[in-house]
Formats: structure tokens, C-alpha cells, sequence
């Protein structure tokens, strides 16, 4: 039974041992398998050997969360996304329709509208990571190697964490007196002499969406990197010194490759938050830019289920597709 | 690591800071502006200092019962947080021990922070739907009584709790497995030494010993669920949490009235995680000066 024993990631490391530093989400190093109960020792206190029955009793209720409330809807999503439906209901029969729909005119030479918002949600994608990427890491190297007091580094990594446990919304209409037209950078710029007319398409742009996107994003990708970084091995880079190898050369080739793991998961957490945002899009784009999950939230709006689970299941795998992508490029299950 | 700062100290220290101000600058920015006088506008300059806007704020924001929004995302929010704390805590002894499955279950977890909020929303939305028709083709068919004026199960107890949990048990879970990973066996083995049995070793060992982990564990569950927005929006009836009013209201409120709103949520947020952080850390003192005067 020893063999499946989970390799569970260690999260967070031994610092200040709140639930905080909890917020690494995974963790990259090979962990020491989670000490099995020996079988001597087992022998020895035999009257308290684990009972592996209770264990079932013990994940029953979370297996059983993901089964109804994720399990089955995605399932579900599949299956009536092959559905037909008209105005009033929908109606289960086979069909390819709701996919034919989707990629209409997909062959021809202008894009069709699925694709043109597959791209557009892509450019934020990828504008998004060349910003939190580079951000994140600097943030995250900053806390990991130049803070000496693990009390500050925790201090400071808290400030990083807290506004993650705030809410969202209020995270986006706080750019509005900055962003609007009269708002503070507009008025700075003035005062300044810098601009004579207010700069149009701060607030509601691409502009907008992709700094939200920054502002609360960014974080995904410093706690993993911070985990990454936190657990090198400081001697190998006394190592790397000691043999001369400058500060570029360490970094780009000691620091860095341990920290693909740290990186991986962030550029995950990060791709699949704006592939499937609405939210952020629809608030700081007025509502008038495009994205794949605005698509899927009008048509369920309207009442076109299965239109609406057809894109999801596009999505889906879409996401699936790129994270299987990025996964290639760095062998992250053995790092799990 | 002794060495003098460098140059490239400083130059990170300088993205940090412009980096927390980035952070909490657009918010306090808000914060300071719900206190706008009441002919202030959006935007600077402030015209007077005033409570105005909460006061508008408290009689309501037009046809939207913003409070009756307020309470229902408390009240879920108090019970995603227990859910959390409770499924978390119990998945995380099983994945200790080992079971079949663990693998799978894991695997489960990890994607349902993967897969994008709006699938999974509109997944248990339309196994609410289904659900509801199936009942009610069985009314029709049987035409038994009680099923007669069944309306949806979609609800907050019910589908927004489940989507909900999505969310918030991967984050538990994991929380878990960081604590358990650097829990000392030793203890439970003494306490089982001494004659403790199994419910008396957790009761009285391992689940005090995990206190501070518990309570990061329930800061996520709360907050997560409190502020929960996307995997919500499908999976939930006709009555909104808050978060869905606000969004809606982005479009819809044009005075300081919504920074009000945003103040007051800022302020349960930071309320809650001000009491889990200062919890966490008089635990750990209490804990420091217990372990002091026992020896």
C-alpha cells in the first residue's frame, strides 16, 4: 500500500507557520514521501495501526464536492453541448450543429467572429504574462534573496497576499479616479503641461484591461515563484560563484532553471484566469470588448444552452491544450 | 549573503515598492473618495469631507436591496468557510494516511483551480437545470403533491454553495498538505503511548497543534467565497450575492455611492483578515510562552 502514497506538494515552507504562507499553491520539489507508517512500526503499536477504511470516510466528502460540482457539470457541459435547442428549450437530440456554428466561415479568408475573440483573448494573455512573468519574478527574487529577516520577508510577502483576499470588483472601479477622463493621472499630466486634451481610452481600453489584469494577476505568479526561489539550495549558487560565474551567468543559469517549476504554475494560474475572464474584460472594457467567456456569459444570458456549453467545451479545451503545452516545455509532473 | 547591498538591491526594492503601491494605491484612492462631500464627484478633487454617500448608501442603491446582498453573502460566506475548514481538514488526514484514489482525488482538485470559473459555472448550471426539469417531468408524470410547485433547486445553499467550494477547497487542501508535511508524527505517537485513542489524539493533539493552519484554512474560505464572482454568476438563482450586484452596478452608479459600497466591503474583508492574521499570530505567542513555562 506504501506505493500510493501520495507525493503531495509541500506548501509554504516553515516560516511563521500560519495558514498565510499556506497561499503557495504548489510546490515544485520532489517532496520526501509523507512518512508512511512503517511496517515494523506498525507491527509494534498494532493496536493503532491506521485504519485505512476511515481514510475513504475522511475524503468521501471533498471527492464527493468535486463529483456533483465538477465531475458532472463538465460532463454535462459535453453532453448538451451536442444538443439541439430553439427558442424556447432545449432539445436532446444528436447534433454537430452548435460546433458548425462556432467555427461558421472559420475556412474563410476574414476571420470568423469565434476566432477573431480567440485572438483577442490570447493578446491579453500573452501581454499579460510578458508583464506578471518579469514582475513577479523580480518581486519574488527581491523577497527570496535580498531579505534577510525572515520576519520582514514574511511581512512583506503578507503585503503582497492580502489584497487577494479582496474583492475584485472594487480592485477594478478603484482605477476609475486615476484612469477617467478627468481623473488623476489626466489632471497630473495637465498640470504638468504635458497634454493639453485629456488622454481618451485610459479607462474602457485594452489599456485598462490588461493593467487589471496586472493589478490582480500578478500575485499567482509571485507566490510560486517565491516557493521556487525559497527552496534553492543556497550553496549551489556559492558554488557557482566560487567557480566564477558572474551574476547574469548565475541567474540565468542556476537561479532560473530551478525556478521553472515556481514559473510553470504561475504562467498556468495566470493563462487560465484571463482566458476564461468576463469579468475584468466586461468592467474595465465598458463592456464593449469582446472575450470567449463574455461569449458564453450572453449566450447563457439568452437562454442558448447549448451554443453556450459548445463554447465552453472549445474553451476547455483550448486551456487544456495550452497548459499541455507549457507542460511539455518543463516536465511538471515530476515536479508534482 | 553578507555582503554590502548592491546596486541591484536597490533597484528591486524600488520595483517592490512601486509595486505595493500599484497594489493598495487604486484602493485607497476609493477609500478616500467614498468620504467625498455631496456634490463630489468620481473623481478628484475632494469638495468637503463627508459621510453622505454611506448614508445614501444605507437607504439603498435604487431597486437593488444592496444589504439583503450583503447579508446573503455573509451568511454564505460563513458557511463555505466552515464547509471548507471541515472537508479540508478531514481530506487532509485521509491523503496522510493514503487511499485509493488519492491520485485521482488530487488530480481533481488541482483541476478544478484550472478549469475557468465560467465553465464551471455554467456546468452546475445546467445540472440545476436539468435537475429541475427532471423533477418536474416527474410531477407531471406521477403527479405526486409535493413535487407539484417545485420552482429550482438552483440556490444559494445550493448550487452558488457548491460552486463556491470549487473554489475554495483546492486552497484548503493545500494549505493542508504544506502543514501536514511538517507535522511530527512523534506527537500523535506519544499520545497514543500515553493511552489516547484515535478521536482523543486528534481532539486533543493534532488538531491544536494545526489551530493556526485551521485558521489560514477559514481565512481562505471566507474571503474567497465573500468576494466570489465568476463561478457564482451561472450557478445562482434570482437572488444575487453581492459581488454580482456590484458588477452590475459598475454600469448603473455614476456618484461616490459605489465607492461607499466598495469601502464597506473592504472593510469586511480587512476585518476578517485582520482577525485571522492577529489570530494566527497571539496562537503562536500563547503557544511560545506555554512551551517556555513548561520547561
Amino acid at each position: 500500500m506504501s506505493g500510493l502514497t501520495f507525493p503531495l506538494p509541500p506548501v509554504g515552507r516553515g516560516r511563521g507557520g500560519g495558514g498565510a504562507d499556506g497561499t503557495a499553491p504548489l510546490d515544485p520539489d520532489p517532496p520526501p514521501p509523507p512518512a508512511p507508517p512503517h511496517k515494523e512500526e506498525e507491527s509494534r503499536v498494532a493496536p493503532f495501526r491506521p485504519r485505512r477504511s476511515l481514510a475513504y470516510l475522511q475524503a468521501a466528502p471533498l471527492a464527493l464536492v468535486f463529483l456533483i460540482f465538477l465531475v458532472i457539470p463538465l460532463v454535462l457541459t459535453g453532453i448538451v453541448s451536442l444538443w439541439e435547442y430553439n427558442e424556447y428549450a432545449i432539445i436532446p437530440a444528436l447534433t454537430l450543429q452548435n460546433y458548425a456554428d462556432l467555427f461558421d466561415g472559420c475556412l474563410s479568408a476574414d476571420l470568423c467572429t469565434t476566432l477573431r475573440t480567440y485572438l483577442s483573448t490570447v493578446k491579453f494573455v500573452v501581454l499579460t504574462l510578458a508583464i506578471t512573468l518579469p514582475l513577479g519574478f523580480a518581486i519574488a527574487y527581491f523577497l527570496a534573496f535580498h531579505i534577510r529577516s525572515g520576519t520582514v520577508r514574511m511581512g512583506l510577502f503578507l503585503l503582497c497576499t492580502i489584497p487577494f483576499w479582496t474583492s475584485n470588483v472594487i480592485r477594478m472601479i478603484s482605477w476609475i479616479p486615476l484612469l477617467g477622463r478627468n481623473g488623476l493621472i489626466n489632471d497630473t499630466l495637465r498640470a504638468l503641461g504635458l497634454i493639453r486634451q485629456p488622454i481618451e481610452g485610459l479607462l474602457y481600453s485594452d489599456f485598462a484591461v490588461v493593467l487589471a489584469f496586472v493589478h490582480l494577476d500578478t500575485v499567482f505568479m509571485i507566490v510560486p515563484i517565491f516557493n521556487s526561489l525559497a527552496r534553492i539550495d543556497r550553496r549551489l549558487i556559492e558554488a557557482a560563484r566560487d567557480a566564477g560565474a558572474s551574476g547574469a551567468q548565475i541567474l540565468w543559469n542556476v537561479i532560473l532553471p530551478l525556478t521553472k517549476p515556481g514559473i510553470a504554475i504561475g504562467t498556468i494560474f495566470v493563462t487560465t484566469l484571463v482566458m476564461g475572464d468576463f469579468v475584468t474584460v466586461g468592467v474595465m472594457g465598458g463592456q464593449q470588448i469582446a472575450s470567449v467567456g463574455k461569449v458564453i456569459q450572453v449566450q447563457m444570458a439568452y437562454l442558448q444552452f447549448p451554443a453556450a456549453a459548445a463554447n465552453a467545451m472549445v474553451l476547455l479545451a483550448a486551456v487544456l491544450l495550452m497548459i499541455l503545452g507549457l507542460t511539455r516545455m518543463i516536465d511538471l509532473r515530476r515536479e508534482l | 549573503m553578507d555582503q554590502p547591498r548592491g546596486r541591484a538591491f536597490y533597484l528591486l526594492a524600488a520595483v517592490f515598492a512601486l509595486y505595493v503601491v500599484f497594489l493598495y494605491g487604486p484602493t485607497l484612492t476609493i477609500l478616500a473618495l467614498s468620504f467625498q462631500g455631496p456634490s463630489g464627484g468620481l473623481t478628484f478633487p475632494m469638495n468637503g469631507l463627508s459621510t453622505h454617500w454611506f448614508a445614501k448608501l444605507w437607504e439603498g442603491v435604487g431597486v437593488v436591496d444592496i444589504w439583503a446582498a450583503l447579508r446573503r453573502s455573509l451568511a454564505l460566506g460563513l458557511v463555505v468557510m466552515a464547509l471548507t475548514v471541515g472537508i479540508a481538514f478531514y481530506a487532509g488526514l485521509a491523503f496522510r494516511k493514503g487511499f485509493w484514489g488519492a491520485g485521482l482525488v488530487f488530480a481533481l482538485a488541482v483541476s478544478s483551480l484550472i478549469v475557468p470559473s465560467i465553465v464551471v459555472s455554467l456546468g452546475i448550471g445546467l445540472e440545476f437545470r436539468l435537475l429541475d426539469d427532471a423533477i418536474k417531468a416527474l410531477a407531471a408524470a406521477t403527479g405526486w403533491g409535493f413535487l407539484q410547485d417545485h420552482g429550482t433547486l438552483m440556490g444559494l445553499y445550493t448550487s452558488a454553495l457548491g460552486a463556491h467550494l470549487t473554489w475554495t477547497l483546492p486552497f484548503g487542501l493545500l494549505i493542508m498538505f504544506a502543514v501536514f508535511n511538517r507535522f511530527d508524527p512523534a506527537y500523535e505517537e506519544a499520545a497514543r503511548d500515553l493511552g489516547a485513542s484515535g478521536p482523543q489524539t486528534l481532539r486533543h493533539v493534532v488538531v491544536p497543534i494545526l489551530v493556526p493552519a485551521l485558521v489560514g484554512v477559514a481565512l481562505f474560505g471566507f474571503t474567497l467565497s465573500f468576494d466570489e464572482l465568476a463561478r457564482t454568476s451561472q450557478a445562482i438563482g434570482g437572488r444575487n450575492t453581492l459581488p454580482l450586484e456590484l458588477q452590475g452596478l459598475t454600469t448603473t452608479v455614476t456618484t461616490p455611492e459605489i465607492y461607499a459600497l466598495g469601502t464597506v466591503t473592504t472593510a469586511v474583508s480587512g476585518l476578517v483578515i485582520g482577525t485571522a492574521l492577529g489570530l494566527t499570530l497571539w496562537l503562536q505567542k500563547r503557544r511560545a510562552r506555554r512551551a517556555l513555562a513548561g520547561l
